[in-house]
């Protein structure tokens, strides 16, 4: 906004001198220097937490919390990593959340490509409704029927089907987390299969193709990069879930890997006197594959967040 | 965005194409049978079951028969001030939470979408405390918050701090360390949706304005805001859902202490730790509830807002 008196001044006015420092190079740059404070700060906020778990992984369990903090350990050790791989719990934990998280994540991709296939290729009656319901349904509170699950597992019968006792077993999780799973991965693939250009698949069934065919020649090639993308993402859903797994499971031999890292206990044995060294190291046994999915992943991780969310 | 136009049905073909419309219908509804078949089994039987479990005194394992007691459970719950308790505690959570992701997200997705070198880094490692796992997150946070932790150390020695702190033991700090963890884990996540949201806006929106002589701010208040609301709209009804039902970060940090309770463990220390079932779903459906109404509220919001 200007004012008729400045816009009467003469265009060519003498520029003043810390304007011409500004726009010089070095002006330039000492410009952005509370820019980048700003993203070295959302960095160590990020980072801090992970930075002091690994200082706790490397530190004698004696020296965690010695007064006056080292924060750098004076005698790093590995102690901490052999406890945590010591505790079979921990172990059986890793091999089991893998199962479970591969188990249901190629489940719900099979069932759910199929479901897309039918939402994403096929205009018909009450496609809508169904997509409806899947929605609604990737926003369903898990914890409202908690309690109904928790009677089912143990064995109900549905009509002409009994479905067995299943409480205590790893099958409860992978019953379960079919309720997170599966829609959330037919939403997602759904959106992919749209994007899918129709000459391909219109031309196999010119060739005589049938619609199965088209489906696993054509199209599932295609979609790939969104099987990648929603595969991921259930994984670590999967992978990440507490609360079933924390009511359904009992047996230590099959925990989950976020119950077993809170069920180390010292020496002690007192749950008061937590170990965190090996807590510690066994987070950062848990972190660094997950991290390392992340960074290679990243650019799939986005496009299947994005589509879950920007149309949603 | 499809740019294939529909293909012009030629007249002859009409009756045919009807036929073939039939049986793709066919088709697709034997598609989706599974998939029906598993929703079904795992969320609309269990949900019409749970409705019914909160009209009975249903016990897990007991020996005596489940008998029907009307509105019994609800009244109760009425009554019920640790439920009460626990629904405060939950809306404190969720709007402290909600609030400061949403605006230190929307800071760093407005960074990150300034083109700047290590922008590409800068997502990946937003990227990576959304994938760890909550109650790993919280472990890490739980050791950093003991009294005789770094947070506690570091706020001594910088001053900000007379003593340490027992951060979680501490009814009245209780609430701010699981905020914390929750802002920690989920803010860049946040930041991702709306930086998705920021992506979409078209570059020549910015370029025409600044001819036109807009600051800045004005293009921030002016383009960026009003063009960004659909995608802010997304993630705060996603954000406020999953706070209402928050359970890891409570349970890790204070289990089933009283007065430290989220609906979620409220209920789940009732159906699993206490075997009463009928009255945990009474709780559940609360808890739905709860949920709807914001659900409602944040619609009406919209519709007002587009006016």
């Amino acid at each position: 906004m200007s004012t008729a008196s400045e816009a009467a001044r003469p265009v060519i006015r003498p520029v003043s001198r810390s304007r011409v420092f500004w726009r010089s190079p070095l002006g330039r740059s000492l410009k952005r220097v509370p820019f980048y404070l700003l993203v070295i700060v959302v960095f160590v906020y990020a980072l801090f937490p992970f930075a002091w778990a690994l200082r706790c992984a490397f530190t004698p369990e004696g020296d965690l919390f010695s007064s006056p903090l080292q924060y750098i350990p004076d005698s790093p050790t590995l102690d901490n990593f052999k406890q945590a791989f010591q505790a079979e719990f921990f172990r059986k934990a890793l091999l089991n959340s893998a199962l479970v998280a591969g188990g249901v994540t190629l489940l719900s991709l099979a069932i759910g490509s199929l479901a897309a296939f039918a939402l994403g290729r096929f205009h018909f009656r009450g496609r809508s409704l169904v997509m409806y319901l899947m929605l609604s349904m990737t926003m369903f509170p898990s914890i409202a029927i908690l309690g109904a699950l928790y009677t089912m597992i143990s064995g109900f019968s549905l009509g002409p089907i009994d479905f067995p006792n299943i409480y205590d077993t790893l099958f409860s999780l992978l019953f379960t987390y079919l309720i997170f799973t599966l829609p959330f991965t037919i939403w997602v693939l759904t959106s992919f299969m749209e994007a899918l250009p129709g000459d391909l698949e219109e031309a196999a069934y010119v060739d005589g193709a049938t619609p199965f065919q088209v489906f696993y020649k054509v199209l599932l090639p295609l979609l790939l990069p969104g099987l990648v993308t929603t595969g991921l993402l259930a994984f670590i859903a999967a992978w990440n879930e507490y609360l079933f797994a924390l009511s359904f499971i009992q047996d230590p031999d099959k925990y989950t890997v976020p119950i077993a890292i809170t069920s180390f206990v010292g020496e002690s044995g007192s749950a008061f006197q937590q170990p965190w060294g090996t807590i510690m190291a066994a987070t950062i046994i848990i972190t660094v594959p997950l991290v390392a999915l992340v960074l290679i992943f990243q650019r799939y991780i986005l496009a299947g967040l994005t589509a879950g969310a920007v149309k949603g | 965005m499809s740019t294939v136009a529909p293909p012009v049905p030629a007249p002859r073909r009409r009756r045919k194409s009807t036929k073939l419309k039939r049986r793709q219908t066919r088709l697709a509804w034997a598609l989706l049978v599974p998939s029906l078949a598993v929703v079904a089994v795992v969320a609309l039987y269990p949900l019409g079951k749970t409705v019914f479990q909160s009209f009975t005194d249903e016990e897990f394992l007991a020996l005596n028969p489940v008998s029907w007691v009307g509105l019994e459970n609800y009244k109760d719950l009425w009554n019920d001030t640790v439920f009460r308790d626990s629904i405060w505690t939950t809306l404190k959570f969720t709007v402290i939470t909600v609030a400061f992701e949403f605006v230190l997200g929307l800071a760093i997705a407005l960074i990150v979408n300034s083109s700047f070198k290590g922008r590409g880094v800068m997502r990946a490692v937003m990227l990576v405390p959304w994938a760890i796992p909550t109650v790993v997150a919280a472990q890490m946070w739980k050791s950093m918050l003991q009294s005789n932790g770094v947070i506690s150390d570091a706020g001594v020695r910088l001053h900000i701090l007379s003593e340490p702190h027992a951060w979680i033991a501490d009814p009245s700090t209780a609430l701010a360390a699981v905020c914390a963890v929750d802002i920690w884990k989920t803010t860049p996540f946040v930041a991702l949706l709306l930086l998705a949201g920021l992506q979409v806006i078209p570059h020549d929106l910015y370029e025409a304005s600044e001819v036109d002589g807009a600051k800045p701010l004005q293009q921030f208040w002016k383009i960026t805001l009003p063009l960004l609301w659909p995608a802010i709209f997304v993630t705060l009804i996603f954000r406020t859902l999953d706070a209402l039902r928050v359970f890891d970060v409570f349970y890790v940090f204070f289990g089933n202490r009283l007065g430290t309770q989220s609906m979620a463990i409220y209920a789940q220390s009732t159906i699993v730790g206490d075997g009463y079932v009928g009255y945990g779903a009474a709780i559940s459906m609360a808890i739905f509830v709860v949920i709807a109404l914001f659900v409602i509220i944040y619609l009406t919001f919209q519709r007002v807002a587009m006016r």
